[in-house]
């Protein structure tokens, strides 16, 4: 039933336990050789990006970017500026950070299909002309010991080297302009003005493309890019992974064709464990909905857009109706409050702010008047930061006020209608990790 | 550069901007201050038009800024 759709993450003949391909042998078994990729030259990438034009393929990190446009952009900027005669060759960084806490699509598929990744990396190095390429996975990941044992197997055959980095685990820290500071600086603060693609890690232009992107990447080199057409959505084609979370049977990670109904993806997982009282699209940094406006849209970027929703890393996790979604919004908040880089005062000042007005929404300390001031500083939080941190944590907030405006209602008339005071959504452990290499901190 | 240019543009550096506030003591007419005392540009953004008249006002602006977190991109 899913064997078509399972390109990226294939099941052995019980559908039931995905292949360990992290072999070398294996991997080719399953997948097919890695066919030559051309290399860019004379300022033009290689041959492949047209493969990738044509299948339509966009960036799973979260922005769903057209691939094929950004490999043109780092190469133009890289021939523009070797015209000025200060050009760097590009490099290429595999994004694997996995930021965001209900995500987690990035350790599934490394742990199952490494080369997968690495086979992507390659084939995007040569079609943009890099010269180094860099795989990021956070400080203490999980797949630390199989990536490296999965470039150390490859030897001879990559023609880029790819080095394993690993920043810090922080939110901020994934953001693309923070991992191609963190590779070349040592520090994984986002950066305000030139976009990596422009200038990155070194001032050379840089490809950041999540982990997912150039896994799609190395079966569109092997199959060709009408093959990674033929299924999904005709604006977003292909497959994609969502991590399913929450209040299903069976959470996890799974594989389905663009445009796949919330509906159909729940029955994947089980069905809903309890009565959803409404979905978290795209995670921390993106957007709650009502259970009844999603269960029935198409999970694509657009249909999911309409809905209110954000796709975003592909997270769909349900909230049950036990849990009380103020306090979800007032704990996550807090917890994104703590994560941001503290470089812009609408992010460093407001969103603790937010966070305060929340906590005193939970415990039904709040009036009108409060929720008002709240209102109106979620805007204001908005679109003036250096990255999207204050963007992201407002739009989860304003939402969730919004899908759970009957529950907001009854705290302001001092009750809370939960059945527990646990908290759902998980929160990692407070990480105060500086974010400089050699340990200088930053507040 | 004409003396007339057709547009000119502020903008503000967010990572480099430490709420000294003075940019909208000097240009209220672009910018206020929001409660904890960093620049507003009243369009919204970080980039806002400077009409003619408030040119000299957005050099100032500029000039009396400590951290350097304004600039001006004018075209002619």
């Amino acid at each position: 039933m899913t064997g078509r759709t399972a390109r990226l993450l294939p099941a052995d003949e019980t559908g039931t336990r995905l292949l360990d391909l992290r072999r070398l042998d294996a991997h080719v078994r399953h997948f097919g050789a890695m066919p030559v990729v051309e290399a860019a030259s004379d300022g033009r990438p290689g041959a492949l990006v047209d493969e990738l034009h044509e299948a339509g393929l966009r960036g799973r990190g979260g922005g769903w970017f057209p691939t094929a446009r950004k490999m043109h952009a780092v190469v133009e900027s890289s021939a523009a500026r070797r015209a000025l005669s200060s050009g760097r060759k590009p490099v290429v960084i595999a994004n694997a950070m996995e930021g965001e806490p209900a995500s987690s699509k990035d350790v599934v598929l490394l742990s199952h299909s490494p080369h997968l990744v690495l086979d992507g990396i390659q084939a995007a190095a040569r079609t943009i002309g890099a010269t180094h390429a860099y795989i990021a996975v956070h400080r203490g990941s999980p797949v630390i010991g199989v990536i490296d044992a999965a470039i150390a197997e490859r030897g001879g055959i990559d023609t880029v080297p790819i080095e394993l980095i690993t920043p810090p685990a922080r939110y901020v820290a994934s953001e693309e302009s923070a991992l191609a500071h963190w590779a070349g600086d040592g520090i994984a603060t986002p950066v305000y003005g030139d976009r990596p693609f422009q200038r990155g890690m070194n001032g050379r232009p840089t490809l950041v493309q999540n982990a997912e992107t150039l896994a799609h990447i190395a079966l569109i080199a092997r199959h060709g890019g009408s093959w990674f057409a033929s299924l999904g959505d005709p604006a977003a084609p292909g497959t994609t992974l969502v991590s399913v979370g929450g209040a299903v049977a069976l959470p996890g990670v799974i594989e389905v064709a663009t445009g796949t109904s919330v509906r159909a993806i729940l029955q994947r997982c089980g069905g809903e464990s309890a009565t959803v009282q409404g979905f978290l699209t795209g995670g921390y940094g993106g957007a709650w909905v009502k259970a009844e406006e999603l269960i029935d849209i198409p999970w694509a970027p657009d249909s999911v857009a309409n809905a209110g929703g954000v796709i975003g890393a592909g997270i769909l996790w349900a909230l049950d109706d036990q849990h009380c979604g103020i306090r979800e919004l007032a704990s996550v908040s807090r917890w994104m409050a703590g994560e941001s880089a503290g470089q812009c005062g609408p992010c460093r000042f407001g969103l603790p702010a937010v966070a305060d007005d929340l906590a005193l929404l939970v415990t039904a300390q709040a009036d009108q008047e409060m929720v008002s001031e709240l209102n109106h500083r979620l805007p204001l939080i908005q679109g003036r930061g250096g990255c999207k941190h204050p963007d992201g944590t407002a739009r989860f907030i304003s939402t969730g006020l919004h899908a759970f405006h009957e529950e907001l209602a009854h705290h302001l008339h001092g009750r809370c209608t939960a059945r527990t005071t646990e908290r759902a959504l998980p929160i990692p452990a407070s990480r105060e990790i500086p974010v400089r290499k050699g340990g200088k901190d930053f507040t | 550069m004409s003396k007339h240019p057709e547009f000119a543009r502020l903008y503000l550096d967010p990572t480099a901007c430490d709420g000294h506030g003075f940019c909208a003591e000097v240009i209220p007419d672009l910018i206020g201050l929001d409660e904890w005392d960093f620049p507003v540009f009243h369009s919204g953004g970080l980039m806002t038009e400077i009409p003619d008249h408030l040119i000299k006002d957005a050099k100032r602006a500029i000039a009396a800024c400590p951290v350097n977190a304004l600039r001006m991109e004018k075209k002619s």
